[in-house]
């Protein structure tokens, strides 16, 4: 578990400084802002307990919310995806159980599996973000197509993400 | 107790969630002024539209009332009209020129809110900063002065009622001229106290109590009601009149809104006076 905290750290600092210095500056044509930090939380080892799940997503959240000057929109939704992720990956388990010595990754599980886990936390986690930060209902299907492509857009960023750091292992 | 441990234990993972969550929505709501205002004014047009609809339903009640305030106001209005004073050639002429500019403006809105049981009463009107008003200006209905706007919105407003302890207005004797400040102890909503009068005003009961104009928010001689009783006290060198208000609280419908045209200009003028 201790050995994961290097990793993990260089994952916290590097996602959540693309988020605040690069991809918080896109905004492809007034629908689609990605959000990749929660690729952060979507890859954390299978054995991290709730509380820490928890409080790890506050923390990511809260400081891209700090950076983004919007306290509170973001943290609420990464602890809603981090409240999901038990559940989904309950629900995704493969039939012999998730190895141990293996996190949620592409390069451990293969690109279908990845992708189904990562879009339905990506899919919660926007749709919890947008609808709070335009939080009324009246825009209800415009706030919706901005989530969903949005969604679509971090997606892809999530798994060029996850090849590049696939490339690294099998270069080590 | 145990049961409730074993319960955290075992919820342990869902309590954490709304917990954090719950800090989360407190952090966006206090801290983004969007969300905040998006939230607070969905809970003011609720709490403003059922006013309004249950304001609808009282009014319907009431409407023989209104309808008897508003046609002796039409009398009064009616006998105010130049074509029923006589003209006399021999000394009156009309001249209309730039000093004769009106003063006062009145705007007419309806009461949405009200309260009398309160120490601190409030009205809320049907018009806003949207229709020209403004806060401190001066608010009366047909049968005398009813307060003053303290806060405006779009399309609502607030006014402090005279029968609010923190409101004082400067009024004066009709008869003798004598001016004084009318507060309202707090108690009853059909009188205010009428103060420093000195003692030796001559008061009657059944004196008139008008405002003085002083305070440029109403103009002279509204009505505020008029002289129930008076006390002086051993000693005392002002008079304590209990007035009886001669608007009636708990029946308020239509007010007037009084804008004051050159209230900047009397201010001004006003403090420039005082800082020397």
């Amino acid at each position: 578990m201790i050995s994961y905290l290097p990793r993990y750290l260089f994952n916290f600092v590097f996602f959540t400084l693309i988020q605040v210095l690069v991809l918080n500056n896109i905004q492809l044509s007034g629908y689609v802002n990605p959000y990749l930090y929660v690729l952060f939380i979507i890859t954390l080892p299978f054995e991290t307990p709730g509380w820490l799940l928890l409080l790890l997503g506050f923390t990511s959240g809260m400081v891209v919310d700090l950076f983004s000057n919007t306290p509170g929109m973001h943290a609420s939704a990464t602890v809603f995806v981090s409240f999901l992720r038990p559940y989904v990956l309950r629900l995704f388990a493969p039939r012999e159980e998730y190895q141990p010595g293996t996190i949620p990754t592409m390069a451990y599980y293969g690109l279908g599996w990845f992708f189904r886990y990562a879009a339905i936390l990506v899919l919660g986690h926007h749709l919890f973000l947008f609808f709070i930060e335009v939080f009324s209902l009246t825009h209800f299907f415009s706030t919706l197509l901005r989530a969903l492509s949005s969604t679509v857009f971090t997606l892809l960023l999530i798994i060029v993400a996850q090849l590049f750091s696939q490339g690294k292992k099998q270069g080590r | 107790m145990r049961d409730f441990i074993r319960f955290i234990i075992k919820y342990h993972f869902a309590i954490l969630f709304l917990i954090i969550e719950l800090v989360c929505l407190l952090l966006v709501f206090n801290y983004n002024a969007y969300q905040r205002s998006t939230f607070l004014s969905s809970s003011n047009a609720l709490t403003g539209g059922i006013f309004k609809s249950y304001n609808a339903g009282a009014e319907y009640l009431m409407l023989r009332e209104i309808n008897e305030d508003l046609a002796r106001e039409n009398a009064y209005l009616r006998s105010r009209l130049p074509e029923s004073f006589r003209a006399s050639k021999d000394y009156f002429t009309l001249v209309y020129d730039s000093l004769s500019m009106q003063e006062y403006i009145y705007r007419s809105a309806r009461v949405i809110n009200n309260s009398t049981n309160k120490r601190f009463n409030y009205l809320t009107l049907n018009k806003g900063r949207l229709n020209g008003i403004e806060p401190e200006m001066g608010v009366i209905s047909n049968k005398g002065a009813v307060g003053i706007v303290k806060n405006v919105s779009d399309n609502y407003s607030t006014v402090i009622s005279i029968i609010n302890t923190r409101l004082k207005i400067s009024a004066k004797l009709k008869e003798s001229g004598f001016f004084g400040s009318v507060e309202w102890d707090g108690s009853s909503y059909q009188y205010v106290y009428l103060l420093d009068i000195p003692r030796h005003a001559e008061v009657n009961v059944g004196d008139l109590v008008v405002t003085s104009g002083y305070s440029s928010i109403f103009p002279e001689g509204i009505l505020l009601g008029n002289v129930e009783n008076v006390e002086l006290e051993k000693g005392a060198s002002f008079y304590r009149i209990k007035v009886k208000l001669s608007v009636d609280f708990k029946n308020l419908s239509f007010v007037e809104i009084i804008g004051h045209s050159s209230v900047d200009e009397q201010i001004k003028l006003e403090k420039e006076t005082e800082d020397d």
